[in-house]
């Protein structure tokens, strides 16, 4: 079946710089929280973080626990390989962030929120901290009670992950906890927490100023709204792009292409290699009924054309996942070893091309047994790549 | 009180005393000393009241904190995918040769180490490093060149 083919179509949100964002926070802080969670709820916002979870769903679920205090957490870890734009929106528009935050806090019953910035972006601190003071000044010229804080990383991309995030800001080393419990009842410091992507949040701002039906009307079912991509490798336009959901792959590759594109890492190392063949029926948004593959992302989109070899690829994406890992658990540690060491012995000639399909059914264990995302996720890019450029992990 | 208790004393002071500040005190020793000894572990557990394990535990988990002195000028060039796909490599050759060191050295005059890291998140403007919290893009042999130059003048 061929699968429906969008157009690309740009949008023009996140970056739009909104001068009237004081007035957007008196108004919305005047609305009461359940009408605000019905305003993300009807846009449909999910999580741009990666994971897609429904943004309405989480301040809802976090409102609703009884923990005596609450937290706001803005991720800004920003690891993913081929991921650059919440960066973007924090040096450009960090007040929509900061705002969103704040109103998330309203919505939750919460005073404190944090920032936690990698340690690549540290930089970004002092400009940063000055945009906070004058917002927290202005919270409480109105009379509302909200501190941000940033918490700098330190070089962990597991850190990105939600609980390894809270761990870290404990003082301890970003290992993941097991989920149940979720955040929303047991986040930073066990208390329930928001975690919301840096995006994420600035999106709300949108659907704040606009109401949900702007943002409801861009992308397709059950993607609604526009997103950030960060587009690298080989193309002649690098750089940030706002985009509608549910664009095909093929749109995205005409439009960002060199014209030799051979293959798109959507998704970053943690994502699916697709290749050519694929581009038609790939359509970029979350999982629903969509003919043919639909993938999410949180908008890393990596072009690879043909003078490039997917060994190559897959080595350098093992070898982050390898350095990556927290160890904590055998088959993200053991297994992101043995993948790595595995496809070098194959393409050496020291084990047979069969191998591969060893290699294949480690994955699959890993997915099934790691403990977090990470260690579940490397059959995402160690599959696709395998299965479509076999021999070139061989020859 | 030596200067690296005094250090601790006033990150402690500044930060607060309980486990959730104990990275960004990590972080300010690193800072300052260009990385953790053993004995700024103790002095760390010592100052907020955790177990020596705990603080060790928490400062060998991230790739930021250094456990061996740095010099001053510590250059992280990333090792990612598209950084390598567009002449990392190549940079990293140029840096050896001018400071005459190789990856994870440091100049005899404890001026600069040499580092790999992951992805910074300037694919975009790949290839790409840091200088301590300085990020250089798009770099070509010539433009390295000129950047470390400029900091073996200072
Ligand atoms: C290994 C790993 C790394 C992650 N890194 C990030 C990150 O850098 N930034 C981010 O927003 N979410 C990251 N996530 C997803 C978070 O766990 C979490 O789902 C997200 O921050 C929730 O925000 P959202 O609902 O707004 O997307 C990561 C997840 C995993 C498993
Ligand atoms: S899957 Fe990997 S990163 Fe996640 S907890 Fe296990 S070892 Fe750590
Ligand atoms: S791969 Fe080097 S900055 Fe992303």
């Amino acid at each position: 079946m061929v699968a429906h083919s969008y157009q690309l179509k740009r949008a023009d949100f996140i970056f739009k710089n909104e001068n009237d964002w004081e007035r957007i926070l008196d108004k919305t802080l005047k609305r009461p929280p359940q009408e605000l969670i019905n305003e993300l709820m009807s846009s449909e916002l999910k999580g741009r973080g990666g994971a897609g979870f429904p943004t309405g769903l989480k301040w809802k679920l976090t409102a609703e626990d009884p923990s005596d205090e609450k937290f706001v957490i803005c991720n800004a870890d920003e690891g993913e390989p081929g991921t650059f734009k919440d960066r973007e929106i924090l040096s450009k528009v960090p007040y929509k962030v900061l705002m969103a935050m704040a109103v998330c806090g309203y919505v939750i019953g919460s005073q404190k929120g944090y920032i936690y910035l990698r340690g690549e972006y540290k930089f970004l601190v002092p400009e940063l901290n000055k945009v906070i003071q004058e917002f927290e000044y202005y919270c409480k010229q109105i009379g509302h009670q909200f501190s941000i804080k940033i918490f700098l990383g330190s070089g962990a991309y597991i850190c990105g992950e939600e609980t390894a995030l809270f761990e870290s800001m404990e003082g301890k080393r970003g290992e993941p906890r097991n989920k149940p419990p979720y955040p929303s009842s047991n986040g930073y410091m066990g208390k329930a927490t928001v975690v919301n992507n840096v995006e994420t949040l600035a999106h709300t701002f949108t659907i704040f100023k606009y109401g949900a039906k702007k943002f409801y009307d861009l992308g397709v079912q059950y993607s609604r709204g526009s997103k950030l991509f960060s587009v690298s490798g080989d193309t002649p336009k690098p750089g940030i792009y706002e985009l509608e959901l549910g664009m095909s792959l093929q749109d995205f590759v005409n439009e960002f292409g060199d014209g030799d594109t051979k293959a798109v890492q959507v998704g970053g190392a943690s994502g699916f290699l697709v290749p050519r063949k694929r581009f038609e029926k790939t359509t970029i948004g979350y999982r629903g009924k969509l003919t043919g593959i639909s993938l999410p992302t949180g908008g890393s989109m990596m072009l690879y054309n043909s003078s490039r070899s997917m060994y190559n690829v897959l080595d350098n994406y093992l070898e982050f996942f390898r350095e990556e890992s927290c160890g904590q658990c055998t088959p993200c540690r053991v297994g992101c070893q043995q993948l790595h060491f595995g496809i070098k012995a194959v393409k050496r000639g020291d084990k047979p091309a069969q191998y591969l399909d060893k290699l294949l059914k480690l994955t699959e264990t890993m997915q099934l047994t790691a403990k977090c995302g990470l260690g579940q996720s490397v059959a995402n890019s160690f599959s696709s790549i395998v299965e479509n450029f076999r021999e070139e992990m061989i020859y | 009180m030596n200067p690296v208790q005094d250090l601790i004393k006033n990150l402690a002071d500044e930060h607060g005393r309980t486990r959730a500040n104990l990275l960004p005190i990590l972080q300010g020793v690193v800072e300052q000393e260009k990385y953790l000894s053993e004995y700024s572990m103790i002095e760390i557990a010592r100052e907020l009241n955790l177990s020596a394990a705990d603080v060790y535990g928490t400062a060998t988990f991230y790739s930021f904190l250094e456990h061996k002195k740095m010099g001053t000028y510590l250059i992280r060039v990333c090792k990612t995918i598209t950084c390598a796909m567009k002449g990392k490599n190549q940079i990293l050759l140029i840096i050896e040769d001018m400071l005459k060191i190789g990856l994870g050295e440091t100049t005899s005059d404890g001026k600069f180490s040499l580092l790999q890291t992951n992805c910074l998140g300037w694919c975009h403007k790949a290839p790409a490093m840091l200088i301590n919290d300085e990020v250089y893009t798009e770099l070509t042999p010539e433009s390295v060149r000129e950047i470390l130059t400029e900091y073996l003048k200072k």
